[in-house]
């Protein structure tokens, strides 16, 4: 490497670093902000507190809204794993007349705003006479998460060999047999990936919420309306808390996923 | 659509049809329509059709059909419910009434979209660049630091800006400190477009990536032992490669730009008007659907023309399976 390419490396590296700190400066101002002692947030912080963290926990209506979103999140992530295996299948590894058009009706609902969406389903709940609550939301949510998990497992069905499917077949394998044996093992890290995505995107999803909990209330909608409202540290505390806990999961998901791959790519070396 | 009838008829697999040697493909195609098809049914999906079923159903019933229903209100009589009883064009007169003054929402909306892009490709272009190709095993790790505020819901990020350019805020405080003010930046155009710019960048990001992953390295070094310089290699080798991620990085985040609305609510207070904003309004406050509607079709047809167009131009498969 030469001095002028050594040199724009270590730019690229300050800024990059740059761009990181203001991505989380943010995030870190409202976990100060979750921690002071004060009722309105000055800084530097006078005093520091853990009132408004256990005041968050111990509210009802809190717990109530955090059970919704999980419960939200838990379903969107099963459907949606399910629906986008197959849904990736037919975009990356089967070759099929209307592939090129699907492929491309796929990626609409991601290219689209979500609150126009969120609008959009509103309308069309009401106009077949569904009333809004929170199983509406989980429609609502796999509306827009279901593309999403789709490429993000399509991506790994890319690097799939069908040689692989076909051997099975050739040698007397039955469909399912092959699906459990063969194709789950392999896309399995994309798949892990995807539920990953899905539980983490419903679970901060809130233009699509908004729009279609109806009475129900999810995590980013109460902090919404408190932040508009009635502002109290507790927003911030629970949003810090809601990040945590999906930092959490993320990495715990990661290191599954890393293992996941390490596992498939000894599974494909040996086939 | 040549080469794809070209690979349709060689084999059951797209990617085995330039791996295997062509006797072996036929082969692989004779077996399976005997192995799956013996159901002697009349009418019989191919199994990508069968398998792209459920989402496209989930799409038609959450995608198609809500924004047809978009569609119908737009033309039923203003402030009444009867969609589907009534056609009239009275909402679209109303937007497009000079007295009106919708238009400057749009223009807004617009505006800010235009300036995030070019923001975006600006900021966002050396760290896309390093992250395919100089981190190496550090890729991955600043990928994921990128990918994660994705998970944190929009307006609490949004929220946190509004701690650190408040008064008596991080910023304000921390130049209290040295003799100094923080500068007013809350409430303004300004810092609208930087929180579009901050929440929309991994959007560009990551298709930005991608593309820059598809240049190849031995071209670059081929032009460079060749004595290109960096700005000619850049303009006529990496630049035109890595379009098709670029292009889609810059659509997408214009998208999603123009429907944005959080950004102007919370880091904007009421200093603009955006058009997501007319639209909520229209259906909340003023419960007027109809004109809600005709709104949303209309920022519809100027999105869905784009993204569209732009789609059109694009071979996912080429983008996403990195060939």
């Amino acid at each position: 490497m030469n001095q002028s390419a050594r040199r724009s490396n270590f730019l690229i590296w300050v800024w990059t670093l740059f761009v990181l700190v203001l991505v989380y400066l943010p995030i870190v101002c409202g976990a100060l902000a979750g921690l002071s002692k004060s009722r309105y947030f000055g800084f530097p912080v006078a005093r520091w507190s853990t009132e408004w963290w256990s005041r968050a926990l111990e509210s009802f209506e809190v717990q109530t809204i955090v059970k919704t979103s999980l419960a939200i999140a838990f379903i969107v992530t099963a459907v949606a794993v399910v629906v986008a295996f197959f849904g990736a299948l037919a975009f990356a590894r089967y070759d099929w007349k209307g592939r090129r058009l699907y492929q491309k009706l796929v990626l609409l609902p991601i290219f689209f705003p979500q609150p126009v969406l969120g609008l959009a389903l509103l309308l069309w709940f009401n106009a077949v006479g569904i009333q809004p609550t929170w199983q509406t939301a989980i429609f609502a949510h796999l509306v827009w998460i279901v593309p999403v998990v789709t490429l993000v497992i399509a991506i790994q069905v890319y690097g799939f060999d069908p040689a692989l499917e076909e051997a099975a077949a050739d040698l007397g394998a039955g469909r399912l047999f092959i699906l459990r044996e063969v194709t789950l093992p392999i896309l399995w890290p994309g798949v892990w990936s995807g539920a990953l995505f899905a539980f983490l995107l419903s679970w901060g999803n809130f233009p699509l919420s908004l729009y279609t909990t109806g009475a129900d209330s999810t995590v980013p909608e109460w902090l919404y309306s408190k932040m508009v409202a009635g502002y109290t540290p507790m927003v911030p505390a629970l949003g810090t808390m809601s990040t945590l806990a999906a930092a959490t999961l993320l990495l715990a998901g990661g290191l599954i996923a890393a293992l996941l791959r390490r596992r498939a790519a000894g599974k494909a070396a040996s086939a | 659509m040549d080469d794809e009838a070209g690979r349709v008829g060689s084999g059951a697999g797209l990617r085995s049809a330039p791996k295997t040697p062509p006797d072996l493909g036929l082969a692989a195609e004779a077996t399976l329509p005997a192995a799956r098809g013996g159901r002697g049914t009349a009418f019989r999906l191919s199994r990508g059709a069968l398998c792209s079923l459920p989402v496209g159903l989930t799409l038609l019933l959450g995608f198609v059909a809500p924004l047809a229903t978009v569609a119908a209100y737009a033309f039923a009589t203003p402030k009444s419910f009867d969609v589907f009883r009534s056609f009239t064009l009275v909402n679209f007169a109303a937007i497009f009434d000079p007295a009106n003054t919708v238009w400057q929402s749009f223009a807004w909306s617009l505006g800010l979209a235009v300036l995030t892009v070019v923001a975006l490709a600006v900021v966002a272009y050396p760290i896309a660049w390093g992250l395919a190709r100089s981190f190496g095993r550090w890729s991955g790790f600043i990928s994921v630091l990128f990918v994660f505020p994705l998970f944190v819901s929009e307006n609490v990020r949004l929220y946190g800006w509004t701690l650190f350019f408040l008064k008596n805020g991080v910023l304000d405080g921390t130049l209290k400190l040295v003799g100094g003010a923080g500068p007013e930046v809350l409430y303004t155009p300004g810092a609208i477009l930087f929180g579009m710019v901050y929440v929309y960048l991994p959007f560009m990001l990551f298709p930005m990536t991608l593309g820059l992953a598809m240049v190849p390295k031995d071209l670059v070094e081929a032009a460079r032992d060749l004595g290109a310089s960096r700005l000619l290699i850049w303009r006529e080798i990496e630049l035109p490669l890595a379009t098709p991620g670029v292009l889609i990085g810059m659509l997408l985040t214009f998208v999603l730009a123009v429907g944005a609305v959080a950004e102007s609510k919370v880091l904007g207070g009421q200093s603009v008007i955006v058009i997501t904003h007319d639209i909520e309004i229209a259906f909340t406050y003023a419960q007027n659907w109809p004109l809600g509607s005709a709104l949303a079709l209309l920022l519809t047809v100027i999105v869905g023309a784009l993204s569209l167009t732009a789609l059109a131009k694009l071979d996912l498969d080429r983008i996403l399976g990195r060939r």
